[in-house]
């Protein structure tokens, strides 16, 4: 771990809620996944294990003003964000009390209250997005920073290379954070990218970039203060690669066939959950109860969640064409 | 004491200029109101709509932008729902296919698929139309195309007056709206009034009133349609003639009420016939005003090629007056 090199004076307390929030991601997908199983959740559902370090370690940086966009494996950055569990789920029952009214399922996860533009399920889809939030930021001279969220799979999208250009033209105040995981659904990166090292990519727009371990939280947290910081203080954009894996199927349907055993047993090991929790543990930051307390915690809340997702009611089909347009000016059918 | 008659003032324009002053007036209104797109800056905008404006706004809010039809309208996208009220300028329709994926799969989706916690107050304008022999990758109407879409709003100025006007108004709306210029439409000039404003951006209008046929058409298609009409004045033919102005939503009852009274339509549009606006409208007649009707409906549309460079060939595939005048008097009856 590189706690010590990067990050001397973390906190006992800090380091125990960096683990308690990837417990949490973890451990409500888990219960995604399970609830899927027995078509709570329909449509597609894709997990973020192994990569909860990212979001654990980039989130809670941001400031409340600061913007988030995110992908269609969002559930982990919106917990951390602070959108309500319970609102989460029942967005992903398709209960009107989710938190995009069940309109949006488990892809499109939106907050207003915490400036959460989204779960985007067009790969490369939020990157302009991102620029143009910024782009408001930065002509009205406000101090915000928008973090915009993708995968490696966003890099051989037009969409990417449009929006690192723009941004760094126009100096707008984006950290770019690419959540490399090696696979762009089934197509590895190697097979997609005639340059693997994603990083480089954002060198051309001469925007400054750094690649960190991206199962590493500790390392995560350290890249995202420099990142942040730097962003806020430069108003201008930033790349940050985390190089991480995802444990399981792409979504759901995913047989994995285009991956070995071998290799995700290779990346088990790394997993940033146990990794983390071994290294307090062989340092004596963290006593047995204490893991004992969060999963107790995060059981509770899981448990409620549930029975608020359960408790949830159906949007009228009377309702399906409201917010088509907004209320005041809307006509009927168009 | 008598009241003093006085004539409204009123200023000779082109269509182009009224555009521009349209634009002037939402940057000066309006702080959070800019305009970005490529060449809208120092080149003054391909068709020289915003020639002049980097000069007084400067280049913060006349923004040029790279070749990102994508990227800059995602940027207007973002831009919108952070509170300000950016004009996108896509140079052609055909241009704006490349910036499809933001319009149709962010602007138009946010609200509804966020539980109205996200609009997009975002004008995008774009020209449109043949009729400049730049062939078959510049030159069609695929204002049509867009008006599928539920989540968004399309416009089709033809007039000065509302070249000037629905700009504003746009701009005020909470949800994203396409405005199409017809290419053939910049250089038309005429009076208007000099305190010319906002229009509504809802309404149907009845440009030519007749009781023979309703002439129904939009944009560029505009002024071919009411010189046909004038044309089948003189064969004793009164045709009514309809502009939609807005394509989404369209203005059924006054569609219906019109058709109520003629019995007979023709719809004019250049954008093809195969799945377009005007099936759509044809559709709506005779859904809603079937019993009404004397004859079957009639369309005019662009003939179905990519619209070619040579001008005999790219005038022969879009309506045209003596087609219009035919299309009419096949419907009467009297072809």
């Amino acid at each position: 771990m590189t706690a010590q090199a990067d990050k001397p004076h973390l906190s006992r307390e800090h380091m125990l809620e960096l683990l308690m929030q990837m417990i949490r991601i973890r451990r409500f997908e888990d219960k995604c996944a399970e609830l899927y199983t027995q078509e709570k959740i329909r449509g597609f559902l894709h997990l973020y294990d192994g990569e909860e370090a990212i979001a654990v370690g980039v989130v809670p940086v941001l400031e409340k003003r600061d913007r988030i966009v995110a992908t269609y494996r969002e559930h982990g950055h919106a917990l951390v964000r602070g959108v309500a569990m319970k609102a989460a789920l029942a967005e992903m029952y398709g209960k009107q009390e989710g938190c995009s009214r069940g309109r949006g399922g488990s892809m499109h996860l939106f907050d207003r209250a915490t400036n959460f533009y989204g779960g985007n399920a067009i790969v490369g889809g939020g990157l302009p997005l991102s620029v143009g939030l910024a782009l408001a930021d930065h002509m009205r001279g406000d101090d915000i920073v928008t973090a915009c969220f993708f995968g490696d799979g966003a890099v051989a999208e037009g969409e990417f290379h449009e929006s690192l250009n723009l941004a760094a033209l126009w100096g707008l105040p984006v950290l770019f954070v690419c959540e490399n995981n090696l696979y762009a659904m089934g197509t590895a990166l190697a097979l997609s990218e005639s340059e693997t090292d994603i990083e480089r990519k954002a060198s051309c727009y001469r925007i400054t970039s750094e690649a960190v371990d991206g199962m590493d939280v500790v390392a995560v947290e350290a890249a995202a203060r420099r990142a942040v910081h730097a962003v806020r203080e430069s108003g201008k954009p930033y790349f940050l690669e985390c190089r991480t894996y995802r444990l399981r199927a792409h979504s759901m349907f995913d047989a994995q066939l285009y991956r070995d055993k071998a290799e995700v047993e290779a990346a088990t090991q790394k997993e940033p959950i146990g990794r983390f929790q071994g290294w307090l543990e062989a340092n004596h930051m963290i006593h047995p109860e204490e893991i004992v307390r969060m999963e107790s915690e995060v059981a509770s809340e899981i448990v409620e969640a549930v029975a608020f997702a359960e408790a949830g009611t159906w949007e009228p089909v009377e309702q399906l064409t409201r917010f088509t347009y907004a209320e005041k000016s809307m006509r009927a059918e168009g | 004491m008598p009241k003093e008659t006085v004539q409204p003032a009123t200023i000779e324009i082109t269509y182009r200029d009224a555009m521009r002053e349209a634009i002037r007036d939402a940057l000066r209104r309006d702080d959070n109101v800019f305009l970005m797109g490529e060449d809208v800056g120092r080149y003054g905008g391909c068709y020289a709509v915003s020639k002049g404006l980097l000069a007084e706004f400067g280049p913060e809010r006349i923004r040029d932008t790279p070749l990102s039809e994508s990227g800059f309208t995602g940027a207007g996208i973002g831009a919108a729902m952070a509170g300000m009220r950016p004009i996108v300028e896509l140079m052609t329709v055909n241009f704006s296919l490349l910036a499809l994926d933001q319009i149709l799969n962010t602007a138009a989706t946010v609200r509804h698929m966020s539980g109205n916690q996200f609009g997009v107050p975002l004008v995008i304008r774009m020209a449109t139309g043949a009729g400049r022999q730049v062939a078959a990758q510049h030159s069609h109407s695929l204002e049509g195309w867009y008006a599928h879409i539920p989540g968004i709003k399309v416009l089709a100025p033809a007039t000065l007056e509302d070249a000037r006007g629905m700009l504003w108004t746009a701009l005020q709306d909470p949800d994203p709206v396409l405005i199409f210029e017809n290419v053939m439409l910049y250089n038309m000039s005429g009076k208007l009034a000099a305190d010319a404003g906002p229009v509504d951006i809802d309404k149907a209008a009845i440009r030519r009133a007749g009781r023979d046929i309703s002439l129904i058409t939009y944009g560029g298609s505009l002024w071919k349609t009411l010189e046909a009409a004038a044309a089948l004045a003189g064969e004793n033919i009164d045709a009514e003639v309809i502009d939609l102005r807005s394509l989404r939503p369209l203005d059924d009852p006054t569609i219906m009420t019109s058709v109520t009274k003629t019995r007979r339509a023709l719809i004019v549009d250049e954008g093809w016939r195969s799945g377009s606006l005007s099936a759509e409208i044809c559709t709506r007649i005779v859904e809603q005003a079937f019993w009404e009707l004397d004859a079957p409906i009639g369309r005019l549309c662009s003939e179905e090629v990519p619209i070619p460079y040579p001008r005999h060939l790219e005038n022969a595939a879009i309506p045209q007056v003596p087609k219009i005048v035919a299309a009419a008097k096949a419907v009467l009856g009297r072809a």
